[in-house]
């Protein structure tokens, strides 16, 4: 078979294999434990962790491997704070992100189909949005922490301010954006506010919300290793920071890696949603 | 007689400024509407034609003047004036069923599902759409989008339809074939119709009376050519017609030259609104003198009550 008879989606998977096997190789090569460690690489060990048998520092693929079937069969175990499987910790940062992710949204949707609709809100409330968008969510915790007293809902409000904004934003520039025609369609129908709001104001808008809602969703997942870093106890943010303290580079890098796989999921939902609402001119 | 037509326009007024020295788009603009009656209006673009149909639609407002339709002002969007908007203005995420459905149940909030629903297919089936009811309007063509429009617009049965250059976007043989619907939909349901065009031939197939609007700013009706061509024309025949092309000459010219010049006639008296005068180009004789065709008529003055 020729390669030009492939389709250009098979042609990409080979070439995506390709690259992940080269990229493997070069891993492995650069990793692998060696007999004759040179000057440099025995005090790198000994930093890294003298005590630990044949580990010279980063872990190979292999051992990553490992630890990924590992974690993977046995997912939700349970030993205790400070070892806790995989599936919990992320299970733990979900929840966190969902509740503060769907907080936000209570607000953001509202008020901005209220600054869409009204020009009077939008002048008022943008220097708040203007001056409050700009602020690293983790700014927050410091507050959050004094004012609520409770680290894990600390978190959640940290996920709320962070994923507020985009959504908030979109969610106005979608209601303002409505096409005129339409609005004068409902208008002649005498159509009433709310079914207005619904039948055509919402329709409308809402590719532009779905976006919106897609990067908060982004930045709250973003946001969330880092909150959990801090505040600590449960969650994928703090499972990374924990084995960093355990200098098991090897959970690290896998924990990033399931970082990396859940966010794409998480946008992958999103993308269908965003696909459901679009509508073609 | 004037106070007992369907629909009256008095002194209609529209400036984008309040400062004495900013000119509005149109003034004085005068004329009464016949249940029935078919009215074109042609302009040159500038001149207001749109604003006037968006304040009879009642989605603009006029700076100055009185709508009246059927006894009653007109103030702000009504159910009883079906639009049918250039850009078709369909929702793009419904049906074309629920785009129709979407008006009849603002019309009829109290009716049933199957209700509705028959009620749309009849007018689907109107404008020759059977079948596409579960198409989205990006599956249709622009003349089967327009049609829905038009569907949208009968279905709610207003007591006048307001059409804002509705076959504008159409390639020559669909306008063609829509204008030959729209002509029988309106001859069976007697409706009453205001429709601008820039079409001169489309007017002329179409209207019982053609309004001509001279250019903004300051822009009035000039005069109303009535259509002395039969009722029964057709696309096909109306070329025919040894009056077509007196009305159509007659037409042309103004938007070519009298448009222009036509202003300089008009007489301003605070105390005496001016109709523009009804002319019959069709039923002029052969031997007209080229020089009165040139010059306008007067209009006809009446004191303000």
């Amino acid at each position: 078979m020729k390669a030009s008879l492939l389709s250009l989606p098979i042609k990409a998977a080979i070439l995506s294999v390709m690259l992940l096997a080269v990229f493997l190789l070069i891993w492995h090569i650069a990793t692998v434990p060696k007999e004759t460690a040179s000057a440099t690489d025995t005090e790198y060990a000994k930093l890294m962790g003298g005590g630990a048998p044949k580990t010279t520092g980063l872990p190979t693929p292999g051992q990553i491997g490992e630890a990924l079937l590992k974690q993977i069969r046995n997912p939700f175990y349970d030993n205790g704070p400070n070892d806790k499987g995989i599936g919990i910790q992320i299970a733990y940062s979900l929840a966190r992100v969902l509740s503060g992710f769907l907080l936000a949204a209570l607000v953001a949707i509202p008020l901005g189909f209220l600054i869409g609709m009204s020009p009077l809100i939008y002048r008022a409330l943008n220097p708040f949005i203007q001056v409050l968008k700009p602020i690293s969510p983790l700014a927050w915790m410091p507050l959050a922490l004094y004012t609520i007293k409770d680290s894990a809902t600390s978190s959640i409000f940290v996920i709320f301010i962070c994923s507020i904004w985009p959504m908030l934003i979109n969610t106005a520039h979608g209601v303002a954006g409505v096409r005129r025609d339409w609005l004068n369609v409902a208008k002649t129908l005498e159509v009433g506010i709310f079914r207005k709001a619904f039948l055509v104001v919402l329709p409308a808008a809402a590719p532009t919300i779905l976006t919106g809602m897609r990067i908060s969703m982004g930045i709250a997942w973003l946001v969330i290793v880092a909150a959990e870093m801090l505040v600590g106890g449960t969650g994928i943010g703090y499972f990374v920071w924990n084995e960093w303290n355990n200098l098991s580079l090897t959970n690290v890098i896998f924990a990033i890696l399931m970082i990396g796989v859940v966010g794409m999921l998480l946008d992958m939902l999103f993308s269908v949603l965003q696909r459901a609402v679009t509508y073609v001119e | 007689m004037s106070s007992h037509s369907f629909l009256q326009v008095r002194q209609l007024r529209k400036s984008y400024s309040d400062a004495p020295d900013v000119k509005p788009v149109f003034h004085a603009v005068n004329f009464d509407i016949e249940k029935g009656e078919f009215i074109c209006i042609i302009g040159h673009s500038g001149c207001g034609k749109s604003t006037i149909l968006n304040i009879l639609a009642g989605v603009d407002e006029a700076s100055g003047g009185t709508v009246i339709m059927d006894a009653r002002e007109v103030a702000g969007p009504s159910l009883d004036r079906g639009v049918v908007f250039q850009s078709h203005a369909l929702m793009p995420w419904l049906t074309v069923l629920k785009n129709i459905a979407f008006a009849v149940k603002s019309r009829w909030p109290d009716w049933s599902d199957e209700k509705v629903k028959a009620h749309c297919q009849k007018y689907i089936d109107l404008v020759r759409l059977t079948g596409n009811e579960q198409k989205k309007p990006s599956q249709l063509s622009g003349g089967m989008k327009q049609r829905v429009g038009i569907a949208r617009a009968f279905a709610i049965e207003p007591k006048m339809l307001l059409l804002d250059e509705p076959f504008g976007a159409l390639d020559a043989l669909t306008r063609g074939t829509i204008q030959d619907e729209l002509l029988a939909i309106c001859a069976k349901t007697q409706q009453t119709v205001f429709m601008i065009t820039h079409d001169v031939d489309e007017a002329i197939l179409l209207a019982d009376k053609i309004m001509l609007m001279s250019n903004g700013p300051e822009a009035r009706i000039a005069e109303i050519v009535v259509n002395t061509l039969p009722k029964t024309r057709t696309r096909a025949d109306i070329h025919h017609h040894p009056q077509f092309y007196k009305i159509r000459n007659h037409l042309v010219d103004f938007l070519v030259n009298r448009s222009k010049t036509v202003q300089q006639t008009f007489v301003s008296d605070p105390n005496l609104i001016a109709f523009p005068p009804q002319v019959m180009p069709g039923l002029d004789g052969d031997s007209v003198d080229p020089a009165a065709a040139h010059k306008a008529p007067p209009p006809v003055l009446k004191q303000i009550k």
